[in-house]
């Protein structure tokens, strides 16, 4: 493997940071168009009904410049979603959840347009309404979509070994329940997308922030009843997304396509951010049993696991994210017998769909929660337990997969970690200094103090560290067909054009995959013009989602690098008469001859004589992920190619008096393969552990009857610059075959750890372990969640 | 109600008809076409709106243009000067301040209002004057940085 790089792994800003930082770069609402209509989403205030009647006559008769499009404006598919075709572009049978949109209103004046929405009578019938999602597969329970016959969107078992007899060796057994909740994705920019007719037959284009413009172009195409070559998508700089701006962004897109093409002019759907959190996807709430054996030595041996997840009113990504969860479920532990049954159900909550972390974050929470009872019931410390029966080389995973070819890093990401934050010494001693006096802490006991109890002051912080590891398949895994493109072409001074089909998210794709290309054709990478992204110029990728850009997107680029680096090798030889290829140096936008000073000649003067005698040097490089398989009877299978090893450490400081806990410090130490750009890498993990504290502390939403409560950010609470204390990212770099010098994720397990290290992190404080998220306020007083009974809280509502 | 309001946009002295009562922000996106001023919430609490206006940091979507009449507004096009960008633009790129870059122009422009009142603020000081900007990607601490190192280059030079 090649070691001196020159550019791979240094910091490197990235390509776009310029036009961002003077306010230039262009966010879908930046532009317009001369004629530009905006369009209204009408919904009800229902959450489960039947549609009777839509009636426009009040509408039309006093707003004449207003235009109505619904379901009768859709030519091809009514329905769409990325696996069930569940979800309607507009409602026309029934509301299942209050984001539910029945028509749109086209116009050209936005307040006009949003006081008009009153003159649309829509006679509904109320159905009754099924949130809780346990519920959800009860006989006598509401059904969601009655063409499903029922509301089990999917159930995915996975069996190995006997768990009774697993059961049955062991001398401990636990049974644990624990809950996690609804969340936002929260990207600064909320929902915007502009559809343009083009001229004559050519079609339509979109222009939004979308996450995935090719999947955006399918669902378009579908809808409008037109060939793909007919819907071009391309992407504007895009606030964030996070895994947020697929499926809302692809029926928004649809939304705004079928007007445009209605009224022949371009429209502009751009949503507040009320109306962003009310329809758009979440992250899946999940319920979990747990039922963990071990050996009085703490060797696992059985583990049966129970899970639902809360699908919400469309099965959007719920069949891959929960996917995801049954493959991970028992955690970087072998175990020898394992029942794992992961369900996701319909209610009419808000649907949920790709989220960063994706199916990870809940078992994560669960598993790693798990380990530390273990480790408490037997005396151990968590190190130990981990250590234990952590994934080693070879090891065995639930689904029967043998962990090879790549570095199992494991036990050295969870000893860096330990060593950095000085994990043991810390932990031992503020375990001794829990106890608190006046007040016994006992679990299922809460902190609230009675009249004449108080705490010493001194007493009130108490201090606490705690850790999670984890493991993570890489890519899509058996979940899909795994293979990227990426277009590249020298022009004739030596610049160069870049493309993936993988799409720039904000989290620095273009700036990476510049460095990989740069790498390889030993020019700077400030010479590469990476190119809009736009499904007319490029191929189909798949999604940009499960932390894949890098390793398959990277693999691509690379791919198209060497590629073009071999057709100049051919006429460097030529120019200099030589023959052997291997003594041939691409470095500093220089091509030089290994032990031959005299041969010396630029980057740039090779690709123009190259274009002088007729070489292609525009090519598409290809790069395809080995196959995997699944038996979805069993659960058994090579579920990913390879995989990604993380460990955090939390440590932090509880106000027993008030509930609050602040976070001093996040040690994170991640195996993400080779990390391509140092400063990207670092912003990943900085950005991603700030979620994940969100996650444990502070987001929920808490939806009433399916309705949101927290629809904007006085409700909904995101971390600011102060809540957070030291975040400390290491890197380990594991050597793997695949992708680009064995590059491969990193986006997910930043996050997906951080809760799990938080909660064992109070409960080392505190002694009190909490099985609920997020561990607020009153999660810590008083053990429960204070509930809205109704609406009237909050801003807008 | 329309009436003419003269104001000062980024150095140079503007005046429009316009409606009174439109948000400070719709004026800037709208009628002078500073686009890089960002709208994420409408109710004041994420700062991707921020300008300053009369030295202070602002959220331009809480203003009304009816109360700007006379004032000196700074928005993020405004900070870079005969083609040199300010040393927190600089540094916000080298640091890695910005991912997405939808809050970007907002936390520029209240460390720029920090700045203008405090000419070496430390860190606790440069998070407390960016707690009213969200950042959903960085997790701030590259910000905090960017910031804490324009400080530090300002008062060398
Ligand atoms: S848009 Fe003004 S503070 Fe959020
Ligand atoms: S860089 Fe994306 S919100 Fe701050």
């Amino acid at each position: 493997m090649k070691k001196d790089f020159k550019y791979v792994g240094k910091s490197t800003p990235r390509q776009d940071a310029f036009e961002k930082v003077t306010g230039q770069a262009k966010f879908t609402d930046d532009y317009y168009f001369p004629g530009m209509l905006h369009a209204v989403m009408v919904r009800t205030k229902s959450s489960h009904a039947k549609i009777l009647n839509v009636d426009y006559t009040r509408l039309l008769a006093s707003a004449e410049n207003i235009i109505v499009c619904d379901h009768n404006d859709i030519i091809g598919s009514k329905k769409v979603g990325p696996i069930k075709k569940d979800q309607p572009i507009f409602c026309y049978d029934k509301i299942v959840t209050p984001g539910d949109v029945v028509c749109m209103l086209v116009g050209g004046d936005i307040q006009e347009l949003l006081q008009s929405r009153e003159l649309v009578d829509i006679d509904l019938e109320e159905l009754p309404v099924l949130t809780e999602p346990l519920k959800a597969l009860d006989i006598d329970s509401p059904i969601i979509h009655s063409e499903n016959g029922n509301n089990l969107i999917n159930h995915y078992p996975l069996r190995k070994g006997n768990v009774e007899k697993g059961f049955s060796e062991s001398d401990h057994i636990i049974e644990q329940h624990y809950s996690t909740q609804l969340i936002e994705h929260a990207y600064l920019e909320p929902e915007a997308v502009i559809a343009i007719p083009l001229e004559g037959k050519k079609g339509i284009k979109i222009l939004g922030s979308i996450q995935n413009p090719h999947t955006t172009r399918k669902v378009v195409a579908s809808v409008l009843g037109l060939p793909l070559t007919k819907v071009r998508a391309v992407q504007a700089e895009i606030g964030g997304s996070f895994g947020g701006k697929d499926d809302t962004m692809n029926i928004l897109a649809a939304r705004a396509a079928v007007a445009a093409l209605k009224t022949g002019k371009p429209v502009k759907i751009k949503f507040g951010r009320e109306e962003s959190i009310v329809e758009s996807y979440k992250r899946h709430p999940y319920n979990l049993h747990y039922k963990v054996g071990f050996t009085k030595d703490g060797l696992l041996k059985a583990m049966k696991i129970d899970i639902t997840a809360d699908g919400g009113a469309y099965s959007s990504m719920s069949p891959f994210v929960t996917w995801r969860t049954v493959v991970q479920a028992t955690g970087p532990y072998q175990v020898e017998n394992v029942c794992t049954d992961v369900k996701a159900v319909y209610t009419n909550n808000p649907y949920t769909g790709a989220m960063r972390g994706f199916g990870s974050p809940q078992p994560i929470f669960a598993q790693e929660s798990l380990m530390d009872e273990i480790a408490d019931i037997l005396g151990k410390s968590p190190l130990e337990i981990r250590e234990l029966n952590g994934f080693k080389a070879g090891s065995i995973t639930a689904s029967g997969q043998k962990l090879v070819d790549h570095d199992i890093n494991l036990i050295t990401v969870l000893n860096e970690a330990a060593i950095k934050s000085e994990f043991d010494k810390k932990w031992q001693l503020h375990r001794k200094n829990k106890k608190i006096k006046n007040f016994q802490i006992e679990e299922n006991n809460n902190f609230l103090l009675s009249h004449n109890e108080f705490v010493e002051p001194n007493e009130t912080i108490q201090k606490g560290i705690g850790l999670a590891v984890s493991y993570r398949g890489c890519s899509l895994g058996a979940e899909g067909i795994d293979a990227a493109a990426a277009y590249m072409s020298v022009q004739q001074d030596g610049s160069v054009y870049l493309i993936s089909g993988l799409a720039e998210n904000g989290q620095g794709l273009k700036t990476t995959f510049s460095i990989i290309a740069a790498e390889v054709l030993g020019i700077s990478p400030d010479h590469i013009q990476y190119l809009e992204q736009d499904t007319g110029i490029v191929p189909d990728s798949g999604p940009t989602v499960a932390s894949r850009s890098t390793l398959m997107g990277g693999g691509a680029v690379k791919n198209a690098a060497e590629i073009l680096k071999s057709r100049l090798k051919e006429i460097v030889l030529n120019f200099w008469n030589v023959k052997n290829t291997e003594e041939i140096i691409f470095t500093e936008n220089e091509i030089l001859l290994r032990g031959d000073e005299t041969k010396r000649v630029s980057f740039q003067e090779i690709c123009s004589l190259a274009y002088s005698k007729g070489v292609n040097l525009a090519v598409i490089g290809w790069y395809k992920g080995p196959n995997v398989h699944w038996d979805e009877e069993t659960g058994q299978g090579s579920a990913y190619f390879t995989y990604v090893y993380g460990c955090q450490v939390a440590e932090v400081s509880v106000n027993v008096a008030t509930g609050e806990v602040y976070i001093d410090k996040i040690t994170a130490v991640h195996d993400a393969g080779k990390v391509i750009n140092k400063l990207g890498a670092l912003g990943q993990v900085y950005g991603g552990v700030t979620q994940g504290a969100g996650y444990a502390l502070w987001e929920e939403i808490s939806s009433f009857d399916g309705k949101i409560k927290e629809d904007n950010f006085d409700q909904y609470l995101i971390p600011t610059s102060r809540d957070i204390g030291e975040i400390e990212p290491h890197f380990i770099e594991g050597e793997d075959i695949y992708g680009a010098w064995g590059a491969k994720s990193l986006g997910e397990p930043t996050l997906e750890l951080t809760a799990a290290a938080i909660s064992n992190a109070i409960k080392n404080a505190t002694g009190k372990r909490f099985f609920n998220l997020p561990i607020n306020l009153e999660e810590v007083l008083l053990n429960r969640k204070l509930k809205p009974t109704d609406l009237k809280r909050g801003s807008t509502n | 109600m329309k009436s003419d309001i003269e104001l000062n946009i980024n150095g140079t002295a503007k005046k429009i008809f316009v409606e009174q009562s439109k948000r400070l922000l719709d004026v800037l996106r709208e009628n002078f076409l500073l686009t890089g001023t960002k709208e994420g919430c409408s109710i004041g609490e994420c700062g991707a709106c921020t300008v300053v206006l009369d030295g202070e940091a602002v959220n331009s979507c809480l203003i009304l243009i009816g109360q700007c009449g006379g004032s000196e507004i700074i928005t993020i096009e405004g900070l870079e000067k005969d083609g040199k960008l300010h040393e927190l633009q600089k540094q916000f790129i080298d640091k890695g301040a910005i991912q997405c870059g939808f809050c970007t122009p907002g936390m520029a422009m209240s460390a720029y209002a920090l700045l203008l009142k405090n000419n070496n603020p430390g860190i606790e000081e440069i998070k407390e004057a960016i707690e009213g900007n969200l950042c959903r990607c960085t997790g701030y601490k590259p910000i905090i940085d960017a910031v804490h190192s324009a400080v530090k280059e300002l008062n060398d030079s």
